[in-house]
């Protein structure tokens, strides 16, 4: 055992998990608590922030709930402010990154369900070339490609369309599906396969009938994971979306942050509205996500 | 009895309909109020959805038809002399049409030029007759969209009379690894369209002199020599304005670093607190994952504006506890010890500048960083945590291992797993990941915070500077591939990974 009291507190405090001291287990309930506030805070604040008044939105109150209480910023965000004619572009915002996201899933998903099937079954000539080419597109940097993308998409006249976001969010999103999907379908056991192809089945039976709906969890992963991947997305609409009307939430809130004054409290109560959904999908299937992402990810 | 099945199938199919509707009349009855108030309309989605709709057909219907061209060379094979002729004449016909519509797509985009005249208007071809026969439709009177999708309509119907002949002429022939080939076949098209043919684009950006001057590829020159200009550039003048390639490097492998670090420890320490059986631990964890779970973009905007001088809750509370120190410092002024210690403490903790200091602003992207960084870590282990069985400790007990050996020899090993992917994912995230820095500080003050990607973006997209970019985005490519190598190297990672 070591002298140093500072050591000798930090292995008793963190090791030995059987037959804690009460004391022991008050102070981790103690830091865990300390670790949520931390985490918790900044997302309260946004709450906070969002159900001020307008006349004292800049205040350097720390309560969590305002005085004066009101949810002016959510119907001013809502529904437009008809004192100055102003319409609301908030589920144009959010209708525009719906479909825009939903259409890159869904070629990511269809493209990745077929082919990882090939990766992950067959052994043709190509084939590790192919997943190591798959696997260091992981780390291309985002913004890499970017710059010939946007050229080549300004060439196709595809700037400032939606067709245009599209296929520069499946550059990203396409890889990242195989791999994952290929992850998954290798632990689905062969057996099952030989025996149907027995029993007379072609491939395409196999893959259709027997492949496809056990891995339906996981095609319901790499959906949700190419989802997440595009839906808060910022930097890359930014580029190829430059007209109000196209404009995904992410671009269409940053316009609310970027006049501090103004609109904070605006900026706050659309944040709070997007990120409700967001936040309740992500904490219901986080366990799923996790599996999806450790079948992903290399087995070192 | 049948009639009766038949509903039953359909039954799922109808509730959803009903459903959808009901949700689509109820939303209509909630929202009609306000309709004027809302700049989104009817008129909008269905362009959307049209425009889309078209989009995907046509992508479907183009993979359709490289689907079918290689199904019947894999799987198909001529009846006769006759068919033989005819398939492979039109096999060598299509193939030969597609090689004119990439050599065009080629030209379209600027990845070369072809010499006007009639080696161009050779390989034009396809797309002329497709764009004539369109402009047929629309001199009777369709609109443009509507003369697109007649012509297109035409289109499949010649690709389909064609296969189907060969089709008909054709008996099934075995091929062993034909249905992979099919399989990967998408993917394949997908990828060479997304990336391989952008990274191409972008080594010979790296070798021009494009920029907002030459509008971009338009009236651009290529060389060597400008290659060797910008590389030049990279190296001894300035990144994105004013900032040197050196430095912003050693920032980027600190900022990494210090993340990373934070990241792992962090993850480490709330895991293992969090994996023993105790109290409020769902609570605790649901209420941990927090800052993963909400968008990035949204955290980091927020943020943003927390670290506003005067009204950021980063500055009040800085300056409550200055106050409070002040005060204590007040009451035991008279105290040996305590007294100056108190002054001390109330003179050098207070609000800070986090936008005009650099070292301030940098600690404002770290601190973002780390906090939305740590619950992905802690997740992970959590999971590797859990996956080691209970019997290695029971037997480690039994040999009267204490806690920290038991650590040692049976938590890290058993973790390796799940950590070293974990931490070399987490590197190269980190070293690209810069829409905290973006969003929060936008690289300002005078660019001390920028780290090399969000530098190579702002000279792309604020200072339109192309090809140098080009050149920078292969550099820091060069960087992460050299990582890779090495960790694949040391970990075998890959060969695992491609079994």
């Amino acid at each position: 055992m070591s002298k140093n009291p500072f050591v000798r507190f930090f292995r008793w405090f963190f090791f030995r998990a059987r037959g804690d001291s009460p004391f022991k287990r008050l102070l981790i309930h103690c830091v865990l608590i300390i670790a949520c506030i931390i985490a918790v805070y900044p997302v309260l604040r946004v709450v906070t922030i969002s159900l001020r008044p307008n006349d004292t939105l800049l205040t350097t109150s720390l309560r969590i709930i305002p005085e004066n209480a009101t949810l002016d910023n959510y119907r001013k965000v809502l529904f437009g402010d008809p004192v100055n004619h102003r319409q609301s572009d908030f589920f144009l915002w959010v209708w525009n990154s719906f479909s825009i996201v939903m259409v890159t899933s869904i070629i990511s998903v269809i493209l990745a369900a077929i082919s990882a099937y090939a990766f992950s079954r067959f052994r043709f000539p190509g084939r590790s070339a192919g997943l190591v080419f798959l696997f260091t597109t992981q780390m291309i940097p985002a913004g890499m490609l970017l710059l010939p993308l946007f050229i080549m998409l300004a060439r196709l006249k595809m700037i400032n369309t939606s067709l245009g976001l599209i296929i520069a969010y499946s550059v990203s999103a396409v890889p990242l599906t195989i791999w994952t999907l290929k992850g998954y379908y290798d632990t689905i056991p062969v057996d099952l396969e030989e025996a149907a192809l027995i029993d007379g089945a072609s491939r395409m039976t196999v893959f259709t009938r027997i492949i496809l709906p056990l891995s339906s969890p996981a095609l319901a992963i790499a959906f949700l994971f190419s989802f997440m991947g595009g839906w808060s997305e910022y930097l890359v609409a930014r580029v190829v979306l430059q007209k109000n009307e196209l404009f995904t939430w992410p671009l269409g809130i940053f316009t609310f942050a970027q006049q501090f004054t103004v609109s904070w409290g605006q900026f706050a109560a659309a944040s709070v509205l997007i990120a409700i959904p967001v936040m309740a999908l992500f904490l219901y299937s986080s366990k799923w996500l996790i599996s999806g992402l450790t079948l992903g990810s290399v087995k070192g | 009895m049948s009639n009766q099945k038949d509903l039953r199938k359909f039954l799922p199919w109808l509730l959803w309909v009903v459903g959808f509707t009901a949700i689509y009349f109820l939303m209509r009855a909630v929202f009609q109020p306000y309709a004027s108030g809302i700049s989104i309309n009817g008129r909008i989605i269905a362009e959307r959805v049209s425009e889309i709709g078209l989009f995907l057909g046509a992508i479907f219907a183009g993979i359709g038809a490289v689907e079918v061209y290689f199904y019947q060379i894999f799987f198909r094979q001529p009846r006769h002399r006759q068919a033989a002729i005819f398939t492979r004449i039109v096999q060598g016909i299509l193939a030969f049409v597609a090689l004119q519509m990439v050599v065009a797509f080629f030209d379209l985009t600027d990845l070369f030029r072809l010499p006007k005249g009639a080696v161009k208007n050779f390989f034009l071809l396809p797309s002329s007759l497709f764009s004539s026969v369109k402009n047929l439709f629309v001199q009777i009177g369709l609109n443009a969209t509507g003369s697109s999708l007649v012509s297109g309509l035409i289109l499949i119907l010649v690709l389909g009379l064609l296969f189907g002949l060969i089709q008909r002429w054709s008996v099934p022939r075995h091929s062993r690894l034909g249905l992979a080939y099919l399989l990967i076949l998408p993917a394949l098209i997908g990828v060479l369209f997304l990336i391989i043919y952008p990274f191409l684009f972008e080594i010979k950006l790296a070798f021009s002199n494009a920029s907002l001057g030459t509008q971009a590829t338009k009236n651009a020159s290529y060389g060597l020599s400008y290659g060797w200009e910008n590389i030049k550039t990279l190296f001894t003048g300035n990144v994105a304005k004013d900032a040197k390639f050196f430095e912003v490097f050693w920032r980027t492998i600190l900022w990494t670093v210090i993340n990373v670090i934070f990241h792992v420890t962090g993850g480490m320490i709330l895991a293992i607190l969090l994996n023993r059986p105790m109290k409020l631990r769902g609570l605790y964890r649901t209420l941990l994952v927090f800052p993963w779970a909400i968008p990035t973009t949204i955290a980091a905007m927020a943020l943003r504006n927390e670290f506003d001088l005067r009204y950021g809750f980063f500055n009040i509370m800085l300056t409550n506890i200055q106050s409070m120190f002040q005060a204590l410092s007040a009451k035991t002024a008279s105290l040996v010890l305590l007294g100056p210690t108190f002054s001390w403490l109330a003179e050098n903790i207070g609000p800070v500048s986090w936008k005009q200091d650099p070292f301030w602003a940098f600690m404002s992207i770290l601190i973002t960083n780390i906090w939305l960084g740590i619950p992905f870590m802690a997740v992970i282990i959590l999971g590797g945590l859990q996956s080691i069985s209970h019997e290695y400790y029971e037997a480690a007990e039994i040999d009267g291992a204490t806690g920290w050996q038991m650590f040692r020899n049976i938590t890290l090993p058993l973790l390796r797993p799940v950590l070293t992917p974990a931490i070399v994912l987490g590197v190269i995230w980190t070293f690209n990941k810069f829409d905290v820095i973006y969003l929060i500080t936008q690289g300002g003050p005078q660019e001390k915070t920028d780290i090399l990607v969000s530098s190579m973006y702002k000279a792309a997209f604020q200072f339109y500077r192309y090809g140098f970019t080009a050149m920078f985005a292969l550099v820091i490519f060069l960087i992460l591939l050299a990582f890779t190598i090495v960790y694949l190297r040391v970990s075998g990672g890959l060969k695992a990974a491609t079994e």
